[in-house]
């Protein structure tokens, strides 16, 4: 160990290089593989306290652990630390040891003492512990290096997440924040910052791609003696949380990046713009920004540099539209987040009119290493047009759900199917949603495609933000456009009638094809609409809201037309056009239905046909997905 | 300055001009529902979508700056088609009921509609459900008619300063509505009629009280008595599509005759009366060192905002009505005793620029008389709604003149009507008595005509005196003002404060111009126009040399600021909830 | 000064307007701290009834109708009293596609209110969110703001746990705290 003093207060270069000296043990032992638990020195069990282990009680998995260190005297060299999420939650909680990097999955406090006992104290894998896509079989998977989830995962973006305390500034600079700050700083001039910017293709993680390095430019020649620095955390997209995980497990590398922002164009202040669904991310990010005031990383003359830079948090409160940049900007102005007409476009007059650089978290997440490694190391990863990596939300009807971060233009089959194992088993795969409710559908036929900002387009979706929904055969296409017609209209700031009206018609016309009261004229006037809506609205919002129904009007209108002409929904989801039967001759008798109908509507006698009373029946489908000899039709 | 084409014909314009702008200095028609110049320019309603080349998709030029070398297209197949889907869906939320809508003769999207061709109205679904609110006796609000432009809230909030109204809800439960949805009567709002003024729509109008005077027309018991204000005889005349700022007097005090009244008299006349009183009021401050400036109070939208706004400044205001209700009082004593009839058989009928004076005339401290002192108030809109009721075609009458002696009335008193016109007015008696005799013949304050909207101060000499005088409207514009007098930042002796921009010229009732708000300013400017005209022409320009009123002080009154004059023309003011909230801009 | 209106106890000299106040005034100078303002006053209220956002309009020189606008835009905040225990069903895409649809009518069966409401004995509201980010564990539900991943056939001991849980908490609390 270092016995050079460890600075509390951050004032050069020095200074923060001691910091990270001090933590380099830290760091290194959490990225140990090959030492024999046995004979480490020291020994770290990292637990997992995001959002999505807590919900599996991950807090007391860890509290649990660390007691029982304590009881069996292992204080010295066992260490319980919470990091940040593994991407593969839905494992959680999830506990990885070090040095060796083992993966144990669900682990609950009654798990803790063999982890310990067994594990670090005799060397041996839990091995019940371990994944296994199957429990009926013997594969077991150990480390993150194995496990299916991570093969062909990079993560680069995510590095921190699960590596280090994300409550402790101390490790954070140990594993190189505020190094790419400091060489911003010390190094470079605000046009090389930007010049590398541009130079390494980093485009907008937010939705719409747009160049970072540009919209850097325009901030720092739009005329303005103040400007901001704002980043967009509203994360609105349902079934994303890229952000979230990486505010919550690294939260200091969006401060440094957005610290360099106001060092390129000419800000002194930032705002992270959060929703408010979000507690725990707010809560690592206030600790974070405290930290980094106490330590000098923000506030004035920034490692002696003269440069001088602080954020603030701005909290949401549950509108979607606020995800829009001028609509943010509103908010945090105080106001109804009502979308402005651009131009003028925030680079120019946006946060109380001056000139504002808007950035998405995970877009903020890129920059620190494209500054400390360089754009053409940068660019090693991802396509021409769209370097790097991207993290998605992967989720839905998908075995592995969980986040991931691969090479741009990596096949959505590999996604779907290596990383995340498949559908469930018995299902199809049907579609990929991308894009959220400004998106659309990838049906089965285009799995091939690479996922980059030029090839979802030329399907009729778009990237988005990273939120990828998995949908099998039991989903319907007509209802899940009505879901996210539902989603906009009720979403809508309610400022232009293209959209206001607009989707409040679009989803009254679906409710009437999920009826089975739907006309082709229908169909026509919802294509009708669509494009209007499209081309009419003031925002995003609006203009993209018609996306999900052209999407699987593209590429399931025969769905429709069951709907409409057949009066059935194929997938059976749609209630009024679904009637569960069990067919007698393929009944076993087994009951498993019975038991799963929340109504007691099916009826019968064990090892006897069963049969279902039509008018107890709400059409929740629970017989159809339990019966293992598919008796039950509709 | 900066060039560009609009369909094709180049154009060049100040740098910072809107496509919207550049269009319509060259000609081009654009069509818009949410923009006011200035005041509201949001890009909400997409009306004015237009393709720009090498711009993204569509946009509003309202809100699109001109830039060097731009070349837009207003009239493409893209914009057309867009712009006429919106509007099909704008009607499928609305509550189309045109034959009993107040706005069929000039609603805008009516005139929308028609511009963009629809001849069908293919979407159908819920319509957003409403009561209509009619609880305040100024403005009534149905939101089912509503097309969310925000014009209302824009006025009501930059022109006006108060926010009585502001958007709720979200998207399609979007609503126009006061503070925590309450009614209107219960709402810090003046009254003063400008969000009706602006709305393109029929979802904010006056109150209608036309039945109730229909009524009493047609009832032989009653004696029915009309007084209109000066800026009446300058607007009428719009509402048969006389050009702006038309002088019909005359017709107007016929056309009253027609439809029925027993007696047409002036509110000119009390305006004359209200100079005398509150020249005596100022000359009285200034030399027992009351509370100064002096305030006037003639304005009911000033009054109730200020109840509402600055409940401290209450004592600056002027103790004396405002000339409706001076005239109301009058009638219901001094009238019915000078020809024998019995005040409960009156009903006293004003037509008004001005939607505040109907609260006004229900205030209970109104009835000085024994009765409710102004019975119904019509606004000039309404007014020209019955005219054409009764089949009365304006332009057609032949002149009459007003009934006297309530109908005597002078110079002084018609520039009432413009904002600066009751200083003009006060000043020109003040000067008189101050100087204890006439003054040369100066009946002109050239530097009290205020313009629209805006402040203007002077300092008069007058006899040796210092008479340092401001005046404001529009209710922002005297928030203002205010705001400094009460820094002390400014010391005035009399200042005058109308509700409405321009004064009452601008009222809240007043004749909508055919083609919407737009022209309100060039109409506002008309109409000043006019007052100074008819104050020109008339031989009698100062207040206090009115014979009428000279009258009325020998046989009844006694002297200005007398035992009956407290009783009859005075008032005080109250304290009003919810209090509003100055913005301090 | 102290009136009621809303019958929630909430009059002008609340204990709670002091703390109100100082929060305001610990923000004055932050420009467009509205939000954070009617966040804190929630916390503190339980929601917004009219004379808590009146206070907030005048305190803040913000415009009543300014005030009530921005409360009624975002989905948070509530002009009327809420239950209790919140009960927030994520009706995000993930959740939706893993079945959030019925774990939210069977809430609405258990509880007898719909979406939006507030049960009689006020200790439950229904409401929907959309996404927390717990996507990996769809469906999910928000319970007395602790995410969990629930099945159908879990709500009804959910609703039970939190009847016992208020009922445990009235038995602790001192006599003259209840009535
Ligand atoms: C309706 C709507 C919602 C949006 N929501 C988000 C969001 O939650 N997070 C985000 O970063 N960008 C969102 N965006 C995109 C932002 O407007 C903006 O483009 C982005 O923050 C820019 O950052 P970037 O260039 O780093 O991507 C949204 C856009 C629209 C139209
Ligand atoms: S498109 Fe929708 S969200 Fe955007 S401004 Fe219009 S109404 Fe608001
Ligand atoms: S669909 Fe649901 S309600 Fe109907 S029988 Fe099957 S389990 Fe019961
Ligand atoms: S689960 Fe299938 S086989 Fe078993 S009783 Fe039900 S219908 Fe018959
Ligand atoms: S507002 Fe216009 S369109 Fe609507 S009912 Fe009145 S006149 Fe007809
Ligand atoms: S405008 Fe047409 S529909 Fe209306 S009343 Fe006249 S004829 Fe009938
Ligand atoms: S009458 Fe005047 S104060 Fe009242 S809402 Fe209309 S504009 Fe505002
Ligand atoms: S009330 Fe009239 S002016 Fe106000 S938003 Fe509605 S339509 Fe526009
Ligand atoms: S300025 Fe005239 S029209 Fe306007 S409120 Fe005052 S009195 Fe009425
Ligand atoms: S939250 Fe624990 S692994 Fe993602
Ligand atoms: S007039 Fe331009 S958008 Fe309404
Ligand atoms: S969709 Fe339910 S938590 Fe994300």
């Amino acid at each position: 160990m270092t016995t050079m003093r460890v600075p509390t207060r951050i004032s050069s270069l020095l200074e923060l290089e001691a910091v990270r000296a001090a933590g380099a043990d830290v760091i290194a032992l959490r990225q140990a593989m090959e030492t024999p638990i046995t004979e480490a020195p020291e020994v770290h069990l990292l637990v997992c306290g995001d959002t999505g282990c807590r919900a599996n009680k991950s807090p007391l998995t860890r509290r649990t652990m660390e007691e029982l260190v304590v009881e069996h005297g292992l204080a010295d060299r066992v260490k319980v630390v919470q990091v940040g999420c593994f991407g593969f939650c839905k494992a959680g909680p999830v506990v990885v040891v070090y040095p060796g990097g083992t993966f144990y999955c669900h682990v609950k406090p009654q798990d803790c003492a063999e982890i310990l006992l067994r594990h670090v104290m005799g060397g041996q894998p839990v091995e019940r512990l371990l994944f296994t896509p199957n429990p009926k079989e013997k594969v077991r998977f150990h480390t993150t290096v194995d496990l299916p989830f991570y093969q062909g995962q990079v993560r680069r973006v995510l590095k921190n997440c699960g590596l280090i305390n994300p409550e402790s500034i101390d490790e954070a600079i140990a594993a190189d924040r505020y190094f790419a700050l400091a060489k911003a700083l010390l190094e470079m001039t605000p046009d090389e910052v930007i010049a590398e910017l541009k130079k390494s293709g980093l485009r907008g993680r937010g939705g719409a791609g747009f160049p970072t390095g540009l919209k850097w430019e325009l901030c720092q020649k739009a005329v303005g003696d103040v400007k901001y620095v704002v980043c967009n955390a509203d994360e609105g997209d349902p079934g994303a949380f890229m952000d979230r995980s990486i505010l919550e497990g690294d939260p200091h590398g969006v401060l440094e990046a957005m610290a360099m922002a106001g060092y390129a164009i000419g800000a002194q202040q930032g705002y992270i713009y959060v929703r408010a669904e979000y507690p725990l991310a707010v809560e690592r990010l206030k600790l974070a920004i405290r930290q980094a005031r106490e330590r000098g990383l923000l506030g004035k003359n920034i490692l002696g540099t003269g440069f001088s830079f602080d954020i603030d948090i701005r909290l949401g409160a549950g509108a979607f539209v606020c995800g829009e940049e001028t609509a943010l900007i509103e908010s945090i102005e105080g106001k109804r987040g009502m979308p402005r007409p651009k131009p003028p476009f925030p680079a120019t007059a946006g946060l109380w009119q001056k000139p504002t650089l808007n950035n998405n978290v995970e877009t903020y997440a890129n920059i620190p290493q494209i500054v400390l490694f360089g754009a053409d190391w940068f660019r090693q990863l991802g396509t021409e047009k769209s370097p790097g990596t991207k993290v998605f939300a992967l989720a839905g009807q998908i075995n592995n759900t969980g986040l991931v971060e691969v090479p741009m233009g990596t096949k959505l089959r590999d996604v779907v199917f290596t990383i995340g194992g498949g559908v469930p088993k018995g299902r199809e795969f049907k579609a990929a949603q991308t894009g959220g409710p400004s998106g659309g559908c990838i049906p089965a036929e285009h799995l091939d495609t690479p996922l980059d900002f030029e090839s979802l387009p030329a399907l009729g979706t778009m990237m988005g933000s990273g939120g990828l929904t998995i949908m099998t055969d039991t989903a319907c296409m007509v209802d899940l456009a009505r879901f996210y017609l539902e989603f906009t209209q009720d979403e809508s700031c309610g400022k232009c009638p293209p959209c206001r009206i607009g989707t409040k018609r679009m989803l009254e016309l679906l409710e009437q094809i999920c009826e089975g009261k739907g006309t082709h004229a229908d169909i026509d006037q919802l294509e009708r609409l669509a494009v209007g809506i499209r081309k009419g609205s003031l925002c995003g919002l609006g203009q993209s809201a018609p996306n999900p129904v052209l999407s699987t009007l593209r590429y399931y209108r025969d769905e429709y037309l069951a709907h409409v002409d057949d009066h059935k929904c194929p997938a059976g989801r749609c209630k009024a056009l679904t009637e569960y039967q069990i067919d007698q001759e393929l009944c076993k008798g087994c009951a498993l239905c019975a038991r799963s109908c929340p109504t007691d509507a099916i009826v019968g006698e064990v090892k006897h046909p069963f049969s279902i009373k039509i008018d107890l029946c709400i059409r929740c489908g629970n017989c159809y997905d339990v019966c293992k000899f598919h008796a039950v039709v509709r | 300055m900066i060039n560009l084409t609009i369909d094709r014909v180049p154009v060049s314009v100040e740098p910072g001009t809107t496509v919207l702008e550049a269009a319509r200095q060259h000609g081009i028609r654009i069509p818009t529902l949410c923009y006011l110049k200035d005041i509201n320019q949001i890009g909400a309603c997409r009306m004015c979508l237009i393709e720009a080349k090498g711009y993204r998709g569509l946009q509003t030029a309202c809100t699109l700056p001109c830039a060097e070398g731009m070349e837009v297209s207003t009239n493409t197949k893209d914009v057309r088609e867009t712009r006429k889907l919106i509007l099909e869906l704008l009607l499928s939320d609305h509550n189309i009921s045109c034959p009993t809508c107040v706005r069929q003769g000039n609603c805008e999207l009516l005139r929308l509609s028609q511009e963009a061709g629809i001849t069908d109205l293919p979407i159908k679904g819920e319509l957003h459900q409403s009561a209509i609110d009619h609880s305040s006796p100024a403005i009534s609000l149905d939101a089912t008619k509503c097309v969310l432009c925000q014009r209302c809230v824009a006025v009501c909030r930059e022109v006006q300063g108060v926010s009585a109204i502001g958007l709720v809800n979200r998207g399609f439960e979007s609503r126009v509505a006061p503070f925590f949805q309450a009614q209107l009567n219960a709402a810090a709002c003046a009254n003063c009629g400008q969000c009706t003024l602006v709305c393109p729509t029929g979802a904010l109008t006056e109150r209608d009280d036309t039945a109730a005077v229909w009524e009493a027309l047609h009832d032989p018991t009653k004696h029915v008595i009309v007084q209109t204000a000066p800026a009446i005889r300058v607007a009428v005349g719009e509402t048969f599509g006389l050009p702006a700022g038309s002088i019909s007097t005359g017709q107007m005090v016929t056309g009253l005759r027609r439809l029925g009244f027993d007696r047409v008299f002036d509110t000119t006349f009390t305006a004359d009366l209200t100079i005398v009183e509150e020249a005596s009021e100022l000359e009285e401050r200034l030399t027992h060192g009351g509370t100064l400036p002096l305030i006037t109070s003639c304005s009911p939208g000033w009054v109730k905002y200020a109840e509402h706004f600055y409940p401290t400044m209450l004592p600056h205001l002027s103790t004396c009505k405002s000339p409706q209700q001076m005239f109301g009082a009058l009638a219901k004593t001094y009238y019915a005793e000078k020809y024998g009839l019995d005040p409960k058989d009156i009903v006293s009928v004003s037509i008004m620029p001005c939607t505040a004076k109907k609260f006004e005339a229900g205030r209970p401290e109104m009835n000085a008389s024994g009765y409710q002192d102004v019975d119904h108030v019509l606004t000039t809109r309404e007014f020209g709604r019955m005219l054409r009721q009764a089949g009365v075609n304006l332009k057609k009458l032949p002149d009459s003149e007003f009934d006297s002696p309530l109908g005597l009335s002078t110079g002084a008193g018609v520039i009432f009507g413009t904002t600066g016109g009751v200083m003009e007015a006060a000043l020109r008696t003040a000067a008189e008595w101050l100087t204890g005799n006439q003054l040369n013949g100066r009946v002109k304050f050239t530097e009290v005509r205020g313009e629209v909207r805006g402040i203007k101060e002077a300092t008069v000499v007058v006899g040796g005196n210092v008479l340092r005088v401001a005046v404001a409207n529009g209710l922002a514009a005297a928030a203002r003002m205010l705001e400094k007098i009460q820094a002390g930042e400014v010391q005035y002796h009399f200042v005058e404060i109308m509700g409405c921009p321009g004064g009452c010229i601008g009222g809240g009732g007043q004749p909508i111009p055919p083609d919407g708000p737009e022209e309100l300013d060039e109409v506002r400017q008309a109409r000043i126009q006019s007052l100074y005209t008819i104050d020109e022409m008339s031989t009698i320009r100062r207040s206090h040399e009115n014979p009428a009123v000279q009258a009325l002080y020998r046989e009844f009154l006694g002297e200005p600021l007398g035992e009956k004059s407290h009783h009859l023309l005075h008032t005080h003011y109250q304290v009003r909830h919810p209090a509003g909230v100055r913005t301090g801009r | 000064m102290s009136t009621c209106c809303c019958g929630m106890g909430v009059t002008t000299d609340d204990p709670r307007f002091a703390e109100l106040d100082a929060f305001m005034a610990s923000v004055r100078e932050q420009p467009g701290s509205l939000i954070s303002v009617l966040h804190k006053a929630q916390q503190l209220f339980g929601f917004l009834p009219e004379e808590v956002e009146s206070r907030i309009a005048h305190t803040m020189s913000i415009p009543l109708t300014d005030v009530y606008g921005v409360v009624t835009f975002y989905n948070l905040f509530n002009t009327q009293p809420v239950g209790k225990y919140a009960i927030s069903v994520c009706m995000g895409t993930a959740c939706y596609v893993r079945g959030a649809g019925r774990i939210l009518d069977r809430f609405a069966e258990e509880l007898g209110v719909q979406a939006g409401q507030v049960t009689d004995d006020r200790l439950f509201s229904l409401e929907v969110c959309r996404c927390v980010g717990a996507c990996s564990l769809a469906p999910v539900v928000v319970v007395d703001g602790e995410v969990r991943q629930l099945k159908e056939a879990d709500v009804p001991a959910v609703v039970a746990e939190l009847r016992q849980r208020s009922e445990l908490e009235a038995l602790s609390q001192p006599v003259s705290a209840r009535s």
